[in-house]
């Protein structure tokens, strides 16, 4: 086990090269038993069972993991974090979510890299520019920082963009978070999983569950490749296949599995400050430490479980780049991949109860994941630890689709494959 | 991906607009069970296989046709 991080630690294993770092997580044999286990390994998974550990003082917590910890989405996102959401619930879920971030190296004892770069969106036309004037003030009156430039402010900041008159799509300002920005998301899955295991938790790797034991209408265990595992309450949070081991419980849930690419260019000098999305398409950039570019566009649109990308994305956001930063169109890329998530009906996740007792559902997280990860865990912990939702995820039910309470942040419509 | 439009024959799926999963069935028309809308409005099989679907050749011959694939691999089993 790991003791903790700190200047003097990194002093004394300078000076004894022979003594190993040791685990940054222990490896134990499952239990029999736990008072809850929560299912998939990642960002959200892993968050809930370390708030578990710190807000709720359960301890005698297990995580799931089917593959390796950091091998789903936490560490296939663009790594974005902000709160400029519209929607009530929304916004103040992500407000709390960015908190969260902003002293999370600390509380986790990780250095998890929380970079407040900034993030702009481009506005392209002035009735775009007047929405983004209604989303600041609606950030501002719930106390989130929020800036609205005009195009000689964006000029200052983005002097590289094109603002020529040959532009399809001419930028005329902007609007500003300052606090949004970027984190190393491998940071947050190896933080919150070290985090939680010196708190107690049991994380368990290369363990896939195949199954529910409920009895009368209750679930009381899972059924997994390393045996049967009691739990007094058991959570799902592993978006992307949420509706696959949900099923196993005999849910049919409001998801479609859809897959996101992301792609990264050659390493190049600084030159990107901030992030910076456009209003023209959805996609945005910013740029890595190692120097790349790192892009982010609209999902694939159709339901898939493979985590292979279809060609005209990339071509589509490969044309988003270039339209936006014209001399960037020799530069090459390096990666791209897949990672497969959630999309719901509203654009918006479930953090919730169940029909089945017990049993809670943490998912739907179409592609705002990683940013939510710690009010995420945050939010669920309590709805596992006291069987209701917080006031912060109250909004995020399975059955408000029945109530009328759709989430509907982008104004879309009812389309998975939208969103 | 290629999609075997049964009028153009295959194409690239960037020509195509996807249209959901198509094994849902449609409540009848003037039902009043909202649980039942509800149903077939919000929630989805999604299963990780075999998928029945619409596809639309938008950029094509406009038509609406029903396709099976599987989400796992995305391999085409043509026209359903």
């Amino acid at each position: 086990m790991s003791d903790r991080y700190s200047a003097f630690a990194l002093a004394r294993h300078a000076l004894q090269p022979n003594l190993p770092w040791p685990r940054a997580w222990a490896s134990p044999e499952p239990r029999r038993t736990y008072d809850a286990v929560i299912i998939g390994g990642g960002g959200h998974g892993l968050a809930t069972a370390y708030y578990l550990a710190r807000n709720h003082g359960l301890t005698n917590v297990a995580v799931l993991e089917r593959s390796y910890i950091g091998s789903g989405n936490v560490g296939r996102n663009t790594t974005l974090i902000r709160s400029n959401y519209v929607i009530d619930g929304n916004t103040q879920f992500f407000e709390h979510s960015l908190k969260l971030w902003e002293g999370l190296s600390h509380d986790l004892n990780f250095n998890c890299m929380v970079s407040q770069r900034g993030q702009i969106v481009l506005a392209v036309s002035p009735g775009q520019l007047d929405t983004f004037a209604r989303r600041g003030n609606i950030m501002r009156l719930n106390g989130i920082d929020a800036e609205l430039l005009d195009r000689g402010e964006v000029m200052k900041l983005l002097p590289y963009l094109d603002y020529s008159k040959e532009a399809r799509w001419p930028i005329w300002g902007g609007i500003l978070q300052r606090r949004a920005g970027t984190v190393r998301h491998d940071a947050v899955a190896w933080g919150y999983a070290r985090a939680a295991s010196q708190r107690g938790v049991h994380i368990i790797e290369n363990c896939e569950v195949t199954g529910f034991v409920i009895e009368n209408g209750q679930a009381v265990g899972v059924e997994t490749t390393r045996g049967r595992i009691a739990a007094g309450k058991i959570g799902i949070a592993v978006a992307g296949h949420t509706s696959h081991v949900a099923r196993m419980a005999g849910l049919r849930l409001p998801v479609e599995s859809h897959i996101l690419q992301a792609f990264v260019t050659e390493p190049v000098k600084p030159i990107v400050d901030h992030v910076v999305s456009w209003g023209a398409e959805l996609f945005y950039l910013s740029q890595s430490d190692k120097g790349g570019l790192v892009f982010g566009g609209h999902i694939d649109g159709f339901n898939t479980y493979t985590q292979r990308g279809q060609f005209p994305k990339i071509q589509t956001v490969a044309e988003c780049a270039v339209s936006l930063m014209p001399f960037i169109s020799r530069l090459r890329l390096l990666r791209h991949w897949g990672g497969i998530q959630d999309m719901t009906p509203d654009g918006s996740p479930f953090i919730c109860r169940t029909p089945v007792k017990n049993l809670y559902l943490n998912g739907g997280w179409c592609y705002q994941g990683f940013k939510a990860t710690p009010a995420s865990g945050w939010t669920f912990a309590h709805t596992m630890a006291h069987d209701e939702e917080h006031e912060l995820n109250r909004c995020y039910s399975l059955d408000r689709f029945e109530k009328g309470g759709e989430l509907d942040d982008y104004g879309i419509g009812n389309w998975t494959y939208k969103q | 991906m290629m999609i075997p439009c049964p009028y153009c024959g295959n194409r690239d799926h960037s020509e195509f607009r996807y249209g959901g999963d198509a094994s849902k069935a449609r409540p009848a028309h003037g039902a009043g069970d909202p649980k039942a809308w509800h149903d077939y409005c919000f929630l989805f099989d999604n299963p990780k296989g075999p998928h029945t679907e619409y596809w639309q050749h938008v950029l094509g011959c406009r038509r609406w046709f029903r396709l099976n694939r599987n989400t796992a691999t995305n391999e085409i089993g043509g026209p359903a």
